[in-house]
C-alpha cells in the first residue's frame, strides 16, 4: 500500500456478529494510541494478507469521528463476490495484527446545508453511523431513512432509533414498505443536502428524481463505492514498465498490476476517486468501464481507463503505466 | 535551547533584521538561474536541522514582533479575518494543528495540555495561558480560528472542498502580497488564481486542484513562491496599496541594499481531519539585499533569475519600476562563475 495514504498498525480489538449477514470488526493501535480524528463519511482501505494474495478493500467508518480510540466497520459477506467479504468473516478475529489507511473521505458532509437528508440502502448505512453522530454531537439537523430487507437484517436501525427517534424512518421490502420519494424530495426546505449511499439502483433513482424534481446537482451527494466484477481474462501490456500482465477472472487489473510490482495511486478502489485514472496506448476491443469518475465522452474515446474496477474483452490492449 | 525573540518593527522605522543563522536559513527559492512557474509541489516532511524545515510549522526570530505586526493589522480592518459559518469546524481542526506542531516543535515556548475536551494552551513568547472546551467558542476570546492566528506566523486560509473544487471560505491574511481576502473569500480556486498570467495556458492549475483535493491527511505537501517587496513590510495588501505602492519608486542604486526584500512564501497544504477542509498556510520570508548577497551563490544566481526574468512575470510580481535599479547592482555582484545545484549557500 504506498501509493494510497499513509498506513496505521492495528490490531483486532473484537469482532461482532451483527445479523446474519454482517459482522463488526473493531481495530486499535497496535502502539495504544488514539487513531487520527476523521470526518463522518470517510473510508479507511483494509489490508487483507489472504495467503500469497492481498486483497485492498474499503469500508466506511461508523463510530463517532469524536472518540478515536478504536476505528469501527462493518462488512456484509458477499457468498457470491471476490472472497474479501468472506475473509473477513472467516479469518479475521481478535488479536490479529493488520494494515489499514489513514481515513480518507470521499463522501464528505456539505456543512453549509441547512439540512442533511439522508437516504441508506442495505449496508449503506455505514457512512451515515459517523455522520448522524457527527451531526448530533454538533446539533446538526438531520432526518434519515433507511431501507432494508426485513427488520432483522436492518443493520443497526435499533440503535440509530434508540439514539435518534423520530428523525431515523425505517422501510421493509418484505413489508412492501417504500419510501415515498417524490413525496420526501419535494418537501425540504430550502437549502436541504440529499446524501445516498446504497445499491447502485437505488443510488440512480434518488439522483434520478432529484435531477427530475429540480434539485441542483450540488445538493445531491452520493457514495458507491462499486466492487470490482469479475469476467473473462485478458491480457495487458504496460508501456511505461515495459511489462506484460494478465488479468485473471476474479481479479481487478489493478490488482493485476500491483501484483506484478507496479504501484499505481489509488484511493477509493471502487471507481469513484480518480487517483488510478490511466491513458490507453493502443487497443482493440471492447473496454467494459464499471467507474463513476469518467465522462461518457472518455469511456466512448477509448482513451482512458480506471483499473481498479474495469475489464477490457478483445486481442490487445496497451497502458501507460 | 529556546529561540531569542527579536524586538523589531515592520512599518514606520523598519527595524526588521535577520540575525546571521537566519540569514543562512532563509528559504532561497531558486534551484537554477532561472525562474519559470512549475507546479512545484513536494510532500511536507521534517527537513534538515537547522532549516525552516526543521518543524513542519515554522516559528523564529521574529514570532512576536510578527504577532504583534498582526494584532495592528486587525486593530484597523478587522476583515483580514473571516470565517463563513459552516467554517467553524474547520477552526478547530486549525487550532488542533496549530497548537501540537508549535507544543512539538518548540516545548520550551509553548505547552499543550488536553484533558478530554478540557485543553489548556501556555505560549510564553505572549504571555498566554488560557484554559477552554475543544469545540465550545464560547471558551475562548475569538473564534477557533482566530484566536490561534493570533499566535502563529503566516497567513491561513482555509479551503472548503466540495464539487471537486476548492473554496476559500475562512482565512487570517494580513502578510499577504497584494492579495486580499475579503476580495477572494467564497471564490472557488480558478475564481481567485485568474488574475495570474501564463500559469492558465500552461494548465497549472487544473492539474494543482486535481493535486489538492487529494490531499490527505498524514500527508500534507508544500511549495515555495516568491515576490519582491520594498521595504521590509510584512502587509502589503490592495487595502493599504496607498501606502506601500509609492515606496516602489523610491529605489535608488545607493539604497537597494536596504530597500529591496526578497519575499518567499512557504506554502503548505494540510487536510483537516474533522471538517475534511484544506488549510494552506502562507508563512512568508523577508530577507533584505545586503542580507542575501553575504552568500555569494545567491547573489550571482538572483542577478540571473531577475534579469532574465519573463516581462509578463515581472509586471506580475509589481517589478517593473526598479528592476533595471536592483539588476545592475546584483550585476556587480556577479562574476559570471557557475553556481552550484539546489537551493541552499555554499
Amino acid at each position: 500500500m504506498s501509493t494510497g495514504t499513509t498506513t496505521l498498525d492495528v490490531v483486532v480489538s473484537d469482532v461482532v456478529p451483527v445479523n446474519e449477514l454482517v459482522t463488526r470488526f473493531h481495530f486499535r493501535r497496535r502502539d495504544g494510541g488514539l487513531l487520527p480524528t476523521f470526518s463522518g463519511g470517510a473510508h479507511v482501505v483494509v489490508e487483507m494478507r489472504d495467503g500469497d494474495r492481498t486483497r485492498l478493500n474499503p469500508y466506511s467508518l461508523m463510530g463517532s469521528p469524536l472518540d478515536t480510540r478504536e476505528y469501527t466497520i462493518s462488512v456484509r459477506r458477499d457468498d457470491a463476490g471476490r472472497g474479501g467479504s468472506l475473509f473477513m468473516h472467516r479469518q479475521v478475529k481478535p488479536g490479529l495484527e493488520m494494515v489499514i489507511s489513514y481515513p480518507v473521505n470521499l463522501f464528505s458532509l456539505d456543512l453549509r446545508a441547512k439540512k442533511h437528508l439522508m437516504l441508506a440502502g442495505g449496508i449503506g448505512i455505514t457512512p451515515f453511523m459517523a455522520q448522524t453522530s457527527q451531526l448530533a454531537g454538533a446539533g446538526g439537523n438531520f432526518e434519515l431513512h433507511y431501507t432494508c430487507r426485513t427488520a432483522s437484517l436492518g443493520t443497526y436501525a435499533d440503535v440509530l432509533q434508540q439514539r435518534y427517534g423520530s428523525r431515523v424512518k425505517l422501510y421493509h421490502d418484505d413489508r412492501g414498505e417504500r419510501i415515498d420519494l417524490d413525496r420526501l424530495l419535494s418537501s425540504q426546505p430550502l437549502g436541504t443536502h440529499l446524501y445516498v449511499c446504497g445499491p447502485a439502483g437505488m443510488i440512480n433513482w434518488v439522483r434520478d428524481r432529484a435531477a427530475s424534481l429540480g434539485w441542483p446537482l450540488e445538493t445531491v451527494h452520493f457514495e458507491h463505492f462499486a466492487a470490482p466484477q469479475p469476467g473473462a481474462p485478458f491480457d495487458v501490456t504496460l508501456a511505461v514498465s515495459g511489462k506484460t500482465i494478465h488479468v485473471g477472472e476474479q481479479q481487478s487489473l489493478l490488482e493485476a498490476m500491483e501484483a506484478a510490482g507496479v504501484d499505481p495511486p489509488y484511493l477509493c478502489r471502487g471507481g469513484v476517486c480518480g487517483q488510478c485514472e490511466t491513458n490507453v496506448i493502443s487497443s482493440d476491443g471492447k473496454f467494459i468501464h464499471n467507474d463513476h469518475w469518467l465522462s461518457e465522452e472518455d469511456h466512448r474515446s477509448g482513451c482512458k481507463i480506471m483499473p481498479c474496477v474495469s475489464r477490457f474483452e478483445g486481442k490487445s490492449l496497451v497502458l501507460e503505466r | 535551547m529556546g529561540i531569542t525573540f527579536r524586538k523589531e518593527t515592520f512599518r514606520d522605522d523598519y527595524t526588521f533584521r535577520n540575525s546571521p543563522d537566519h540569514i543562512r536559513r532563509f528559504p532561497f527559492p531558486f534551484n537554477e538561474d532561472s525562474y519559470m512557474y512549475a507546479v512545484n509541489i513536494e510532500p511536507h516532511v521534517v527537513g534538515p536541522k537547522g532549516s525552516v524545515l526543521e518543524n513542519l510549522i515554522d516559528v523564529d526570530e521574529h514570532y512576536v514582533a510578527e504577532m504583534q505586526d498582526r494584532a495592528l493589522v486587525l486593530a484597523e480592518d478587522p476583515l483580514r479575518c473571516q470565517s463563513l459559518p459552516h467554517m467553524t469546524l474547520a477552526g478547530w481542526d486549525l487550532l488542533e494543528l496549530l497548537m501540537e506542531q508549535q507544543a512539538l516543535g518548540y516545548p520550551e515556548h509553548f505547552t499543550l495540555e488536553r484533558n478530554g475536551d478540557r485543553w489548556r494552551w501556555i505560549n510564553r513568547p505572549l504571555g498566554i495561558d488560557d484554559t477552554f472546551t475543544f469545540g465550545d467558542t464560547s471558551t475562548l476570546p475569538y473564534g477557533p480560528m482566530e484566536y490561534i492566528t493570533r499566535q502563529s506566523q503566516g497567513d491561513f486560509c482555509i479551503l472548503d472542498q466540495r464539487d471537486g473544487n476548492l473554496w476559500m471560505d475562512a482565512g487570517m491574511v494580513t502578510t499577504q502580497a497584494d492579495w486580499s481576502l475579503d476580495f477572494d473569500i467564497g471564490m472557488n480556486f480558478f475564481e481567485w488564481h485568474a488574475p495570474v498570467p501564463l500559469a492558465h495556458e500552461k494548465g497549472i492549475f487544473t492539474r494543482a486542484l486535481k493535486f489538492l483535493t487529494n490531499i490527505q491527511q498524514g500527508k500534507p505537501a508544500r511549495r515555495l513562491n516568491w515576490t519582491m517587496t520594498i521595504n521590509p513590510r510584512l502587509d502589503t495588501s490592495p487595502e493599504n496599496y496607498h501606502k506601500w505602492g509609492p515606496d516602489r519608486a523610491t529605489v535608488t542604486p545607493e539604497n537597494v541594499g536596504q530597500k529591496v526584500h526578497l519575499r518567499v512564501e512557504l506554502q503548505s497544504f494540510w487536510r483537516l481531519p474533522r471538517s475534511n477542509a484544506i488549510v494552506f498556510p502562507i508563512r512568508c520570508y523577508l530577507i533584505k539585499m545586503d542580507e542575501l548577497v553575504t552568500q555569494p551563490k545567491w547573489a550571482r544566481r538572483l542577478h540571473r533569475v531577475i534579469r532574465d526574468l519573463p516581462e509578463e512575470l515581472a509586471t506580475y510580481k509589481g517589478l517593473t519600476r526598479y528592476r533595471p535599479t536592483l539588476v545592475e547592482w546584483l550585476s556587480k555582484l556577479d562574476d559570471g562563475s557557475p553556481t552550484s545545484p539546489g537551493f541552499g549557500p555554499d
